[in-house]
């Protein structure tokens, strides 16, 4: 096993929206340090934004305030969000949109030269190529440098200060050790941790990229930092088989959801995201499934212009109306839940941080869908909070370097080694199952409408936490296999902070997200954070105030 | 959900590989091959990035695939979308990736 040590001044991990966007904003903002990105794929097409987006859901439109964004992703979360940290995003949006037309970005326009909204809150563009383009821009900034197929897997904390990270390479023996100033997470959320909606062969057409393991989570979790609102699962309503994204059908064509009868759910059961998959879950439930998005009837030039707009952002839904010879003025498309993701750009779990994105260890930030409180942040939200991190961690580039010590190198590495070496009976593959099929049974998947009892989160902890133990006896063989152990042991962990948050809110806030059979009713005095802390393999928990919009926040115990 | 690889088209230029956000393509034999073909997320970037058009999208039965394929093309700044069926037919859409989605 090669190991390297490097030093940075920013080290950013994941060169997702929110990576990107800081790395571009520290070229102008701190453009005499060296910046790293590490990336465990390729930046041009990573993360979230690989096959395309289909619009830009964030935006402030003519006429509405950044306090209309702030109210709608409120109500949209039931209360449950830092309205600082929607506030100091919102206020970001139409500048890094502009930027982004700016890189390259189709933006359609109108004859007066003005953005073509869509609803409230969105702009239509041509997304398919906005990772190449992120990539690009950062690759033009000669202080920063990419390290693509390198996973982080640890941080280094030194004295509650952030002092490096500890990574792998995904293909070649080699390790790191990366000593840093201030480090910004951007790794994106975490999927794979419920049995999903397909679990045989196309077990990875998911909605959230497969990929976006919850590492940045897990790293935070086990360096002692506090979290926030894990118990704030998402769930989408996606398109069936292809669990291609909807708001191009239900905002573009305005198409209604309806059961199997033809009849127009969506208003019996409110119109939240949450609400809107309780709904679908609730006609199948009572009898009249399976649900559908009303497009028949829109013109063949709408349907046209649907498939289009699919390719450019999720071209297996395309490929199936083709396969089909169907099309979708002729024939309704049909919705189903997720299995829940845990994504800090969709809902609010991630990193408890302050105002600056700092999180609770000294010099760390997190950015995007790994931080917490603010939801509804979609691509601009990710970007705006990119650049809120590099702004506040650019301050950090006169510390000293944090330090690495010989002895922390030799038993990572020997840990390493150990995992070569192992010959436990069990796979990664076979351990990720059980895990699936143990969230999904026990901790309010889909087999049980995402429905659980406290007693059966027990049960799952438990469980859960046996499969840590046989995960450290798996066998790996290679750089590959070693990664694919990491993001099992990082989903595992994640898991564990799911299943106390879930049975810590003792309410019903969010049907779907957190449906808990015990408390089935919502409960205004759980108008509060659910925070969390691990420490010495225990999971405590906190309970945090509300903070308002025009506070500051920062940590102060 | 898979992408399947003609190996006698394939030059082995390990695009393929290098852009995949999984990482799950192997070489074997100077050629392409797929580690983790359950793995696949069907985000198409390698099928953008082939230069010979040697990779293909196609839908796992279990999620309804019938057995059909789909590639792309690049001409300028077209992208030209085509489905293969089974029975030979083929259908192709041409995205202007100048225009924005109209919806
Ligand atoms: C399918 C899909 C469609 C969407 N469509 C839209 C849309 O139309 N409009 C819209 O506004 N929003 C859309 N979104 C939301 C938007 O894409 C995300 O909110 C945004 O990309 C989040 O940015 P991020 O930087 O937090 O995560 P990402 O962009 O996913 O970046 C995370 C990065 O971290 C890397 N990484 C993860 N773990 C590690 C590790 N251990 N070491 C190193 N690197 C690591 C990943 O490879 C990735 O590059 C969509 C999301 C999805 C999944
Ligand atoms: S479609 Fe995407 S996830 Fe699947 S093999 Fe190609 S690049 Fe990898
Ligand atoms: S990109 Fe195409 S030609 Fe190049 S290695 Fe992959 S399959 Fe072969």
């Amino acid at each position: 096993m090669k190991t390297t040590t490097l030093d940075t001044d920013i080290l950013i991990l994941g060169g997702g929206a929110a990576g990107c966007y800081a790395a571009l904003t520290l070229r102008e903002k701190a453009p005499d340090a060296n910046v790293l990105i590490l990336e465990k794929a390729d930046i041009r097409r990573s993360g979230c934004l690989a096959a395309g987006v289909n619009a830009l859901n964030a935006y402030i439109v003519p006429g509405k305030t950044p306090d209309f964004y702030v109210d709608y992703a409120k109500k949209d979360a039931h209360g449950i969000v830092r309205e600082d940290l929607l506030l100091s995003m919102s206020e970001r949006l139409n500048e890094v949109t502009h930027r982004l037309e700016q890189l390259g970005l189709v933006i359609l326009k109108d004859e007066n030269g003005n953005y073509v909204t869509r609803g409230n809150r969105n702009v239509k563009i041509n997304g398919e190529n906005i990772k190449p383009l992120l990539a690009q821009a950062v690759r033009e900034c000669e202080n920063v440098t990419v390290m693509n197929r390198v996973n982080a897997v640890d941080y280094i904390v030194e004295n509650g200060r952030i002092a490096g990270v500890f990574a792998n390479d995904v293909r070649e023996e080699k390790i790191y050790f990366i000593r840093c100033r201030a480090c910004i997470c951007a790794t994106g959320g975490a999927a794979g941790l419920y049995r999903p909606n397909n679990p045989g062969f196309s077990r990875h057409k998911m909605w959230y990229p497969p990929f976006n393991t919850g590492a940045g989570y897990a790293m935070g979790i086990r360096a002692g930092a506090e979290m926030t609102t894990f118990e704030m699962r998402f769930i989408a309503l996606r398109c069936k088989d292809t669990i291609a994204p909807t708001g191009t059908l239900a905002q573009g064509v305005g198409a209604k959801q309806v059961n199997a009868h033809g009849e127009i759910y969506e208003q019996k059961y409110g119109l939240t995201t949450s609400q809107r998959v309780y709904g679908t879950v609730m006609e199948n439930r009572e009898g009249r499934g399976p649900c559908y998005l009303r497009t028949k009837g829109i013109t063949p030039e709408q349907a046209d212009s649907l498939k289009k707009a699919y390719l450019n952002m999720a071209p297996s839904q395309t490929l199936k109306w083709l396969e089909n010879g169907s099309s979708p003025d002729e024939e309704n498309v049909e919705i189903e839940g997720t299995e829940p993701y845990i994504v800090g750009g969709h809902t609010a779990s991630g990193y408890w941080v302050d105002s600056d994105r700092m999180t609770t260890i000294d010099g760390l930030f997190a950015a995007g869908d790994v931080a917490g409180g603010s939801p509804q942040k979609y691509v601009t939200g990710a970007l705006a909070e990119g650049e809120i991190a590099a702004e506040a961690a650019a301050a950090y580039v006169q510390r000293p370097l944090g330090s690495v010590s010989e002895a922390y190198m030799q038993q990572r590495t020997e840990e390493v080694q150990k995992y070569f070496e192992n010959t436990g009976l069990f796979t990664t593959e076979q351990l990720e199952e059980a895990m699936q099929g143990i969230m999904d049974h026990y901790a309010g998947g889909i087999s049980t409408d995402y429905g659980f009892t406290e007693s059966g989160l027990e049960l799952a902890d438990q469980k859960i936490q046996r499969l840590i133990q046989l995960s450290d006896s798996v066998h790996v063989s290679d750089m590959q296999e070693l990664t694919r152990l990491f993001e099992l042991r990082e989903r595992l962990l994640v898991c564990r902070v799911v299943i106390a948050h879930l049975a810590d809110r003792k309410e019903t806030r969010w049907h779907c997200f957190a449906e808990n059979l015990d408390h089935p009713q919502s409960d205004d005095s759980w108008l509060k954070y659910v925070n969390s802390r691990y420490e010495n393999g225990e999971i405590h928990m906190l309970h945090r105030e509300l903070v308002g919009r025009h506070e500051r926040y920062e940590h102060s115990n | 959900m898979s992408i399947q690889i003609d190996r006698n088209k394939c030059i082995g230029c390990r695009r393929c590989a290098d852009i995949c956000p999984g990482t799950l393509f192997c070489m074997k034999d100077s050629r392409a091959c797929m580690r983790y073909p359950e793995e696949c997320w069907g985000c198409v970037s390698c099928v953008k990035e082939c230069p010979v058009h040697a990779i293909s999208l196609y839908l796992g039965a279990d999620i309804g695939g019938m057995g059909s394929r789909m590639t792309v093309r690049r001409t300028g700044s077209l992208l030209h979308w085509t489905v293969a069926r089974p029975d030979s037919t083929t259908e192709t859409i041409t995205v202007d990736t100048r225009d924005a989605n109209k919806y």
